[in-house]
């Protein structure tokens, strides 16, 4: 009797494992077949852009609704160019701020501090796009790029970077507030991982007289450079894509411009602008076109970071 | 919990097949989409129609160009448009097009101390504004045709939209009417490639840019211009004069327009001649099937802007609309009778 009933239970445990185990899978091939999906239609949808234009759709400047000639150049380098200064401003403050968190911050203020930068993760990013529009750019019109003109403008060869009427919208103002929206998300990874270095390392180091700097340098970093590299792409990832905010302040005009204070473009913002209201074949494809190459910018990019990661494992490999 | 939120997961998908199944099997809602411009009014009009026939409208202002792809795949009893169809597309897609209300494109400006009307403006200096060519607002072009006062030597910051719109169409239509460089390098339609200056997403996207940036030049629809009080130009028309921008001067410039030689009411109404006409006025259209498949559905369409055509006006008027002269509105009805038949051929508007 109670052999019987072991059996039907062993029996009934493999059947649950088996069904557990294809329902995961199935989920998890969900995924993939649903990333598939997207690729494929994002390329069927853009065929008549891709055989109109082929690869010079790549390195054009054109936006021409009108004449129906339209190209990727500007808002490629838009989105390159804003998440480029989004990092540049975002990874040392973040540094920074999870450096304070884990080492150098008295005891009481971790938390409420902590809290806040975690607060601010959850904003959503059309308040980030109003505040930046109707706050931030004004402010940044009147007292920061005047400035900029006059000191950063005349500088030998980065010069031209910097002149341009103070208008308060741009590239360096969608930057700006894209460092200002991935910083929370960097952050909250570094000091995760900033975190779990054993203490021992760290006691180790002070005691043979480290400074905290030393310390940070050589014992935290080197343990946990592949969360911070991890949190770094996290931050990338958001700021490549991110919509409303950019829309709100990048100026969204289709013009290739030497200067970071002239209003540009970046993909995902011409999407949110224009989609609605195409008219045509071919600027509907362009559109989606477009969609296409933030994916592959996208994928390249995490790739990038996959592969960075697998040369610092195996350059530490070499080392120890 | 899990159990809970299966149960409001499952609720709230039976809810909304309920609402599916009652919109599709009532007659007594009519569905639009489109334009963006006239969407106020035509709530307006919906809400006091609705009242007195118990028959309401769900208008979805999704754009022009939505408008436009939506009634093309006959997913709405109308379309709406900004930008009229030219006949021979009218033709391919068996639609017919009527306006409904007249509205007007002003360029709007931010300069220290300039309140409305203060500055005054030609069609080629807005154009060469536009294009690039005049940077600058004490420019001589500017200062002929503003002798009286004293312009700031500041950079003009062009505004425009970065969504393709009827506003945007109208806007460049009267641009390529009044310089020819426009109409070679840049033309006409709902976007363009703009030479110069910054984007803004709709109206408000202008209106914002425009008032936050000292020195800067934009066009919004007269109605947001005159509710968010931002200083508006003068206009020189096609006879010379220069004129505000107010209910008024754009009924002059419909006035003018003959709709009766317009096959499809393919009407443009930018630089019209007539002394008290604004330069940059445009009507929005509706877009319907001219053979209807649901023949009831279509009647009720008709019976509403017949409704708004004869009720309508003082509404309009009231949100800064201009309400369409009666000598094309009975050229519409007329269209209607000639034109929009039900499966078998006969009119459904009598």
């Amino acid at each position: 009797m109670s052999r019987k009933y072991s059996e039907i239970h062993v029996k009934r445990q493999a059947i649950q494992d088996i069904s557990f185990h294809g329902v995961t899978a199935l989920f998890a091939f969900l995924v993939f077949a649903l990333l598939f999906g997207i690729v494929l239609s994002l390329f069927q949808g853009s065929l008549p852009a891709i055989k109109t234009f082929g690869w010079h759709f790549l390195w054009s400047s054109d936006w021409d609704p009108v004449q129906e000639k339209f190209g990727a150049l500007v808002p490629i380098i838009g989105t390159l160019v804003t998440s480029t200064i989004a990092l540049l401003i975002g990874i040392p403050v973040s540094f920074g701020i999870a450096i304070f968190l884990t080492e150098l911050s008295p005891r009481w203020l971790k938390r409420p501090l902590g809290t806040a930068i975690e607060l601010l993760a959850g904003i959503p990013s059309i308040i980030y796009g109003i505040w930046g529009l109707f706050i931030f750019a004004p402010l940044f019109a009147d007292h920061v790029e005047p400035w900029i003109n006059d000191h950063l403008g005349v500088l030998p060869i980065l010069g031209p970077l910097f002149q341009g009427p103070p208008m308060g919208i741009g590239i360096l103002t969608a930057g700006i507030i894209l460092a200002i929206m991935v910083i929370p998300f960097i952050t909250a990874v570094m000091r995760d991982v900033f975190d779990v270095v054993p203490p021992m390392l760290k006691e180790s180091a002070y005691g043979l007289g480290a400074t905290t700097w030393e310390v940070v340098w050589n014992i935290v970093l080197p343990f946990t450079k592949n969360g911070v590299v991890g949190g770094i792409m996290l931050g990338l990832g958001r700021a490549l894509g991110e919509t409303m905010a950019v829309t709100f302040v990048i100026g969204n005009a289709h013009d290739l411009s030497a200067s970071l204070l002239m209003p540009g473009n970046s993909i995902s913002s011409a999407l949110a602008n224009e989609f609605n209201e195409a008219v045509g074949e071919l600027y509907t494809a362009s559109l989606i076109e477009l969609c296409l190459i933030l994916f592959l910018i996208t994928i390249i990019v995490l790739s990038l970071a996959k592969l960075l990661l697998l040369r610092m494992q195996r350059a530490e490999g070499r080392s120890s | 919990m899990m159990r809970k939120l299966l149960n409001l997961l499952c609720t709230s998908v039976a809810l909304s097949l309920c609402g599916a199944v009652t919109m599709n099997a009532t007659a007594d809602t009519i569905t639009g989409a489109g334009a963006t411009f006239p969407y106020p009014i035509y709530a307006k009009w919906a809400e006091g129609y609705q009242k007195q026939s118990g028959i309401g409208l769900n208008y979805q202002s999704i754009g022009s160009g939505g408008g436009i792809k939506q009634i093309n795949a006959d997913t709405v009893d109308f379309g709406a448009s900004d930008m009229p169809l030219t006949p021979e597309k009218l033709a391919d897609g068996k639609l017919l097009q009527f306006p409904t209300v007249i509205g007007g494109v002003v360029p709007v400006y931010q300069l220290p101390g300039m309140g409305a009307g203060a500055i005054k403006l030609d069609g080629i200096t807005l154009a060469n504004i536009f294009l690039g060519k005049i940077k600058t607002w004490n420019d001589p072009a500017i200062a002929k045709l503003n002798p009286e006062i004293k312009l700031p030597a500041l950079n003009i910051t062009v505004v425009h939209r970065s969504d393709g719109s009827g506003t945007s169409f109208i806007f460049t239509n009267y641009l390529s009417k009044a310089s020819i460089i426009w109409k070679t390098s840049v033309g006409n339609d709902t976007a363009v490639d703009w030479p110069v200056g910054l984007g803004g997403k709709g109206n408000e996207g202008v209106a914002a840019y425009v008032q936050r940036i000292n020195g800067s030049l934009g066009y919004v629809e007269y109605a947001y211009a005159l509710q968010n009080k931002i200083p508006y130009a003068l206009m020189k028309n096609k006879d010379g004069n220069f004129v505000k921008p107010e209910t008024s001067s754009f009924q002059a410039a419909a006035a003018s327009a003959d709709w009766a030689k317009a096959p499809g009411f393919y009407k443009i109404l930018t630089d019209q001649s007539g002394k008290d006409s604004w330069p940059i006025t445009g009507a929005t259209f509706i877009l319907m099937h001219t053979t209807q498949t649901n023949p009831a559905k279509a009647t009720a369409v008709l019976k509403f802007f017949d409704w708004a055509y004869t009720n309508g006006d003082a509404m309009a008027q009231s949100l800064d609309y201009v309400p369409l002269p009666n000598t094309v509105v009975a050229l519409i009805r007329a269209s209607w009778k000639a034109k929009i038949k039900d499966l078998k051929g006969r009119p459904l508007w009598q």
